[in-house]
């Protein structure tokens, strides 16, 4: 043969034993993906082995009563974290409130009634909602969201439902209310962008199978669809929860950084997030940080709950709709 | 068939409504592009770019240092989350077994929701707290974090959509599956991860919370990567809050710039994945 | 004949052993490829049962059956690329010029025999880059060599008149026959001993098929070709032996003249006359 150089170059490299195999990395490689994949449980054992073992003062000083009482008194060494509970709870259900509806709304008439182009281009708009940075949102809710609350939406609110406890006393912008008006904005990109995918994933014979029998779009959507979509819209809800749960700095700016619990939305008061932004860098002693980190091993606790109950939602649809 | 009226008016009343809800989330982000243009651009001037901020009761001065500092903050992020997450992406593409694969996955996902204050902590309590100092490196730790789950996430996603056809054929020349890996299928999906990589960038450029205990803030130029340092976020957070009106003009600055960059980060790189999966789908 | 396990057993001793049924049937040519016995199993389902054959060096083996009948499994095991899959099992013996292939090197065995999928698979880099692919990572990069046979193979691909001043354009500017005669060109590279084809021509037309079969014809000369089709008329015009397969098994190989038209199995008569589902 004309070229038996190559043939036998490559002969003599393929007999090199052991070096060659280095050479081709295939171990090496391995091992090192398989660290990094490892690695990523450490750092996550980490997470929780750095929060459960630093909020031990804590813990041993107040034990359940830390999420029972409502004292926070750092210079007492009293550490009750249930208004911070409280306000984290009260601002995301006011968000879910809204965000649901509006977000589910728009899953639906991206995924059932827009052409797929403007589907996409407005499903790309939405997104690039959840890509702006939260501080961004705190800003816009400091100096746009509170000046239009105070002159229009809590004048309103007063004179419809203002014999409800829920809007009753006096409004100064930060409160409940405007965190969760805030966090809204900031969920319903992820509301709707899973849902619209989870909605998408409903095979289309179902739908066709409807209007055959001559349901409107409306009935089919509400009917068949949604129904067939539901633990993946959930999951999508969960996901938006743990979110708004978690989030730090939009509520921080806008919730007013005072612990009271008090029925009246319009109130100022404090979350778990917030309160270990503002205090953390400056917390002198153990126990005053030891509680703060306590208060991040509830927060870590909660998001990490809904946020395994969402991902098995979410799987639960998209497998249900693998086998149909 | 005949439908009721009653029954079209419900599904027309239904469908608008979901149309215009629609439209309100779509109106909500116009509004917040056209609010931060008008007032950053109004506020941002050369100075914002190259001066210091000044001290407490002085007009003017900018936020040089804290560009500067998020740029280093971002680039440690990016050296410790990016390589830890690709490659572990390519194990769960290329080398993992189904379950194995799946609780990694699953892992992730409980990484990637885990609230980035609480992330903060855990940098405090790794970098700051061993060293006796707040630092851009706690900063990068905390972002780099945040960073891995994207990172394997998306390394994943763009390895699987590279069809088996490619291995096979680098494997049929005798190439091994690592040569296979980082010669063929890493190479093809690289418009894509390089995409990807970029969004999880931009994702972690606005974080702020995890900045505050860890990267601190600084009124002045950071040396090195062991002192406390300044970055956007923060400087936007804490010019936000202060009293001074000169102060709220310097955050809707940074806030404007910080803003564009990601949005500009978005829409290329959604765009570059977008025309990827239109070609490998024809 | 040593069971199979034995036979994994005593694999480096046997190395310099020559084939001792090399070309039982094809006077004249040398055995290239012996399989002994071969079983495979994808997971607990048998793919492949107790196949045996001679690949005779320097000619065109075609393997032809009804699909799902294990041909395109079998060519894949004799370069062990169902490895890459999970949950398979081979056994038996497979040997290249008397060497053990199940316990040899499994990149040598992909270097030495190559092999030409059915899609053509180009890698997204330039026709030059994808030729030269092989080489690399076999450890060869001087840029000379490189060039030298990167142009030899093109050439002998029949495509080095097509592509020869667009050797830096990206593969998959090529149309769809040249994309596969890229992908012999880039399998030559290596100068394989034994090229595997699997259905090369199940995508094109009957004008690039038509180019393949001639290339193939001309590449006998350098190399040993064992193809797969689905197209009896394609074994019939290009191979000298033709193996039959059904239900995983091999139910005849011979000439391919007998096999069309004297075949010593009614399975056989039955399939190549059509009568056959």
């Amino acid at each position: 043969m004309a070229s038996s150089s190559i043939a036998g170059s490559l002969r003599h490299r393929a007999n090199r034993g052991v070096l060659a195999r280095l050479r081709g990395g295939d171990e090496i490689s391995y091992l090192v993906t398989l660290a990094c994949a490892v690695l990523i449980f450490v750092v996550v054992a980490l997470i929780v082995a750095k929060l459960w073992g630093n909020s031990q003062p804590a813990i041993r000083a107040f034990g359940w009563d830390f999420l029972r009482t409502s004292r926070w008194n750092p210079n007492g060494g009293k550490f009750g974290a249930l208004p911070f509970l409280y306000g984290t709870c009260v601002t995301s259900a006011i968000a879910l409130l809204i965000a649901v509806p509006t977000g589910v709304a728009s899953a639906i008439f991206l995924a059932e009634m827009a052409p797929p182009k403007l589907s996409n281009l407005l499903t790309f708009l939405i997104e690039l909602l959840a890509a702006v940075p939260s501080v961004i949102y705190g800003l816009l809710g400091i100096f746009m969201l509170l000046p239009l609350i105070r002159v229009y939406l809590v004048p309103a609110l007063k004179s419809t439902f203002g014999f409800l406890p829920l809007f009753q006393g006096s409004f100064y912008g930060v409160s409940f209310l405007s965190a969760g008006l805030v966090l809204a904005v900031m969920v319903i990109p992820f509301i709707v962008s899973v849902s619209r995918e989870v909605l998408l994933a409903v095979p289309t014979e179902q739908r066709e199978a409807a209007l055959a029998v001559g349901a409107t779009k409306w009935e089919t959507t509400w009917d068949i669809v949604l129904p067939y979509a539901r633990s993946g819209i959930f999951g999508s809800i969960f996901l938006a929860l743990a979110r708004a749960l978690g989030e730090t700095m939009a509520v921080t700016m806008v919730i007013g950084n005072t612990p009271k619990i008090t029925a009246s939305l319009l109130s100022p008061g404090y979350s778990i997030a917030a309160v270990i932004a503002n205090e953390f860098a400056e917390a002198s002693g153990d126990l005053y940080v030891s509680s703060l980190i306590f208060a991040g091993l509830v927060l870590f606790g909660l998001t990490i709950v809904i946020n395994a109950l969402a991902r098995i939602l979410i799987l639960a649809t998209s497998q249900k709709a693998a086998t149909a | 068939m005949k439908i009721s009226a009653r029954r079209r008016i419900v599904n027309a009343v239904m469908l608008s409504l979901s149309g215009i809800c629609t439209l309100l989330v779509i109106s909500v982000l116009f509004f917040i592009l056209g609010y931060l243009l008008v007032h950053g651009v109004k506020s941002l001037d050369f100075d914002f770019f190259t001066k210091l901020p000044k001290p407490s009761g002085e007009t003017g001065g900018g936020m040089a240092n804290a560009i500067v500092g998020s740029g280093k903050v971002l680039l440690l992020a990016t050296l410790i989350g990016v390589p830890i997450g690709f490659l572990a992406g390519i194990f769960l593409a290329e080398f993992s077994g189904k379950t194995f694969a799946f609780t990694i996955r699953y892992v992730v996902d409980l990484l990637n929701g885990v609230p980035s204050i609480v992330i903060g902590i855990v940098a405090y309590a790794l970098v700051v707290r061993p060293m006796r100092h707040f630092s851009a490196l706690a900063g990068g730790v905390a972002l780099g974090i945040m960073m891995i789950p994207i990172a394997v996430r998306t390394t994943e996603e763009f390895l699987r959509s590279v069809p088996n056809s490619m291995r096979e054929g680098a494997m049929a020349l005798g190439a091994t599956r690592a040569q296979t890996i980082f010669t063929v299928v890493v190479p093809a999906a690289m418009s894509g991860l390089i995409s990807g990589m970029m969004l999880n960038l931009a994702r972690v450029a606005g974080e702020t919370a995890p900045l505050l205990f860890t990267a601190l803030g600084n009124m002045f130029w950071s040396k090195g990567w062991l002192e406390p340092i300044a970055t956007l976020p923060v400087m936007i957070y804490n010019y936000a809050i202060a009293p001074e009106e000169d102060l709220h003009q310097q955050a809707w600055a940074a806030g404007f710039v910080l803003l564009m960059l990601v949005l500009a980060i978005n829409v290329t790189a959604r765009m570059v994945i977008n025309r990827g999966h239109a070609s490998s789908r024809r | 004949m040593a069971s199979p396990q034995q036979q994994q057993i005593m694999t480096r001793e046997s190395v310099t052993r020559p084939a001792e049924t090399a070309a039982s049937k094809t006077p004249g040519a040398a055995c290239k490829l012996t399989a002994r016995n071969i079983d495979f199993f994808y997971g607990s389902f048998q793919a492949l049962h107790s196949i045996s054959l001679d690949v005779p060096s320097h000619r065109i083996t075609a393997f032809i059956g009804p699909s799902g009948c294990g041909k395109s499994t079998f060519l894949r095991t004799m370069n062990r690329m169902n490895e890459a899959l999970r949950n398979t099992r081979v056994e038996g013996e497979l040997r290249l010029d008397g060497q053990d292939i199940l316990s040899m090197d499994v990149t040598t065995v992909r270097r030495r025999v190559g092999m030409v999928f059915q899609k053509s698979n180009p890698f997204p880099k330039s026709i030059f880059d994808n030729v030269a692919y092989g080489l690399r990572v076999n450890g060869i990069s001087r840029k000379s060599v490189v060039e030298e046979a990167v142009e030899r193979s093109l050439q002998h691909a029949a495509l080095w008149t097509e592509v020869k001043d667009k050797l830096h354009k990206p593969a998959s500017a090529l149309s769809g026959g040249q994309q596969q005669r890229l992908c012999i060109a880039r399998a030559l590279a290596v100068e394989p001993e034994v090229l595997l084809l699997d259905e090369p021509c199940s995508a094109l037309d009957p004008i690039a098929t038509r180019r393949i079969e001639e290339l193939l014809f001309e590449l006998k000369e350098m190399t040993t070709i064992v193809i797969v089709t689905h197209n009896m008329q394609q074994a019939a015009r290009i191979a000298d032996l033709t193996g039959f397969f059904l239900l995983g098994k091999l139910m005849e190989i011979d000439d391919t003249k007998k096999i069309f038209q004297n075949p010593g199995k009614k399975e056989t008569e039955d399939y190549v006359t059509g009568r056959f589902g």
